[in-house]
């Protein structure tokens, strides 16, 4: 937190009236934070001028949880981390245990939570183009971007029996197949979903506002985002082709054919673009996922009381929103010595005062929007 | 008397003609939204939610009006009139209507046919800001001085803009009454005289009524509703109010220059005015439900740079031709 300075006051001859600086608080009460984030900006008129996070407000201690509980325990706290793309969460939960044991997983397991962790990148970033949309301005594209994430949703009803925190994953696979009818929805979501891409596109991609707004804004390099350690579609608008899904394969991405998209300039706008283009590169997994679906088990053998062999474990997964990991310590007891939660938010979040450095408060707005964070994993 | 009864209805008529319209517009903006946003909007007061805007009236007038305990009392609470007061008066100098003859007697359908209409339209408007900034300065809150700072500027520079695309009309009627204007376009409407005219007020229109995509003094999403946050109950009422009614003049204004007012075929010339009048507020929707909002400087240097230049061409270059014409 920096210090109010209590000399503002410029000094100029008495003709001119002095200036002072304006404190702002965004938040942690502010429609545009995303959440219980609190922002407090230092402006000179509009300007930014500093910048300040101050977060902890959705702390739950969920680390500390995770050392008192199972493994298996463990699961549905996972979903509140990432709550908007909670399969997500699960699946680098499990997958992290999954490789303390060393065990191996059936194929049709795998391809089901790649299946249903793409959903969740589809419905994590159609949530994150409704409110960034709305933040700028743009209010249709909220609901419409809504009416697509509540199929997901659904989508997600039939499969886990749960909405948001659905406790998809099981350690070792799934709790059970999936029913036919979630499949059938789900090639009927994919076949429908890129023309829904085109509406949204229609009404922000060449939209002069839209670019004004967004394009040369929150501006960051290459170089400063690995050196900030920003992951994700921010990592990728800047032009660095970093993708764990690609670099680190796990569940069924070895198998599947996507492109990871970049951007060149690192901004509002080729943040949009790289999210806008994933969606489309999740609905061609999400169909490949679909074609190629194995038959067989979908939970590997999974001993009664679970106690993994001492040692410790690092893995992690492409969340929507970036490097999401888990780092557990294990004693060889039911439950984890140390449980560690890499979250992207976050980290990303830490570039924020980068980002929003000399521009003006509707820029702070997008770039937060443009950073994607969710406070469940940022505050964890 | 006679006279004086005659003004006092249609004074009454035609404010509660204003007021009735800017309540069902606030119905009409949720139904036109809900129909781009593919939802359906307020249908349960009433058939159709057509009674919702009473419903919502009744509300806020039943709430408490929350006072914050730092803001300057007296102004914060007359602000709003101010904002409101101007927004209705200005609606009395547009004609709604040819004349009707009633119980033997000519009645123009005008509040009052001033002869400086037009520039009794810009005081006016130029008065209503002075509801936004002095309710922003009053609250004593940031957000809200922010928001009323964005207004101030705004609205100074695009009243400039506004002003000088509807000189160009002014100058081919040769009046500053709207009477008179409305007279002039008996064979053809000033829409295709003053095409560079009509859009650039149409723009300005916007921009003067903080609409969407010029709504930066509310912003939601960065200032918290701007100007008024800390208002409630009524005195936030009367903003909401003042802001439809002078979407509705600025309607009225833009249909009485550009596209010969009460003027059309085979309707009514009242029917014909509030069509205009409503289409325009139907444009003043669609765009708020499709458009991204502007920053701050943009908006300035778009009024500044783009906006007042071409205003100024036009009435340069409509002059010229006026005088090459004689």
């Amino acid at each position: 937190m920096f210090e109010v300075e209590s000399s503002t006051r410029v000094e100029r001859s008495s003709v001119v009236p002095g200036t002072e600086e304006l404190i702002i608080n965004m938040g942690p009460q502010h429609p545009s934070t995303h959440g219980v984030l609190r922002v407090i900006l230092r402006l000179d008129g509009e300007t930014v001028k500093d910048c300040d996070c101050d977060i902890g407000f959705l702390h739950r201690g969920t680390e500390k949880i995770g050392e008192n509980i199972t493994y298996t325990m463990f699961i549905p706290y996972t979903d509140r981390l990432d709550y908007i793309a909670a399969p997500s969460s699960n699946l680098a939960w499990v997958t992290a245990v999954e490789k303390l044991f060393g065990w191996e997983i059936p194929m049709r397991a795998h391809y089901i939570r790649t299946l249903v962790a793409e959903f969740s990148r589809i419905s994590s970033h159609l949530l994150w183009l409704a409110t960034h949309a709305l933040d700028i301005g743009a209010m249709t594209v909220f609901l419409w971007c809504f009416r697509e994430r509540e199929m997901v949703l659904d989508l997600f009803e039939h499969a886990f029996g749960a909405r948001l925190t659905v406790n998809a994953f099981r350690l070792g696979g799934l709790f059970q197949d999936v029913p036919q009818k979630f499949l059938d929805l789900s090639q009927e979501f994919a076949d429908l979903f890129p023309g829904r891409i085109g509406d949204y596109e229609t009404l922000l991609t060449d939209n002069r506002i839209w670019l004004q707004r967004t394009r040369g804004v929150g501006v960051i390099s290459a170089d400063d985002a690995i050196d900030l350690s920003l992951t994700g579609p921010i990592l990728r608008g800047s032009g660095v082709r970093w993708d764990i899904r690609r670099a680190q394969p796990y569940a069924a991405y070895p198998y599947l054919d996507f492109v990871v998209p970049v951007g060149e300039n690192g901004d509002v706008y080729d943040r949009y673009l790289v999210r806008i283009e994933e969606m489309r590169q999740s609905t061609r997994i999400i169909q490949q996922c679909l074609a190629q679906l194995p038959k067989g088990p979908v939970s590997c053998k999974v001993p009664r009381t679970i106690k993994p062999p001492a040692g410790e474990v690092y893995h992690s997964i492409e969340n929507p929103k970036g490097e999401f990991g888990f780092y557990i310590v294990s004693d060889g007891s039911e439950t984890p010595y140390r449980v560690r939660i890499r979250p992207p938010s976050f980290v990303n979040l830490g570039g924020l005062k980068k980002l929003a450095l000399g521009g003006l408060v509707a820029d702070v707005v997008a770039i937060i929007g443009s950073i994607d964070i969710v406070l469940g994993e940022c505050d964890r | 008397m006679a006279d004086l009864a005659v003004m006092l209805v249609k004074v009454v008529a035609a404010f509660g003609a204003l007021l009735l319209l800017a309540a069902y517009m606030t119905w009409a903006e949720r139904r036109v939204f809900a129909l781009v946003q593919v939802r359906y909007g307020p249908n349960r007061v009433g058939p159709a939610g057509l009674l919702q805007p009473i419903a919502d009236g009744i509300k806020l007038m039943f709430k408490e009006s929350v006072i914050p305990a730092q803001a300057d009392k007296l102004i914060f609470v007359l602000a709003p009139l101010v904002s409101l007061v101007p927004a209705m008066a200005a609606f009395a100098v547009i004609p709604f209507g040819s004349s009707v003859t009633l119980f033997g007697r000519q009645v123009d359908l005008i509040v009052a046919d001033v002869n400086v209409g037009v520039l009794y339209i810009f005081a006016l408007s130029g008065i209503g800001v002075y509801g936004i900034v002095l309710g922003a300065w009053a609250s004593n809150s940031k957000y809200p001085l922010l928001g009323g700072l964005r207004s101030a500027a705004q609205l100074i520079s695009y009243e400039l803009s506004l002003g000088m695309s509807l000189l160009g009309v002014v100058l081919i009627a040769g009046s500053l009454s709207l009477k008179d204007i409305v007279a002039a376009q008996a064979h053809y409407p000033f829409i295709l005289l003053q095409p560079l005219g009509f859009l650039l007020f149409l723009v300005c229109m916007l921009a003067e009524t903080n609409r969407s995509p010029f709504d930066l003094p509310e912003a939601e999403s960065e200032l918290t509703g701007g100007f008024h946050t800390e208002y409630s109950s009524m005195h936030f009422a009367m903003y909401f109010l003042a802001e439809y009614c002078s979407m509705i003049t600025l309607s009225a204004v833009a249909a009485t220059f550009f596209l010969g007012g009460w003027r059309g075929p085979l309707l009514p010339p009242v029917v014909w005015f509030l069509v205009k009048v409503v289409a325009f507020m139907f444009f003043f929707m669609w765009v708020r439900a499709t458009t991204p909002r502007l920053r701050y400087d943009q908006l300035m240097g778009f009024g500044w740079k783009v906006l007042l230049p071409l205003a100024i061409l036009n009435v340069v270059a409509t002059a010229g031709v006026m005088a090459f014409l004689g």
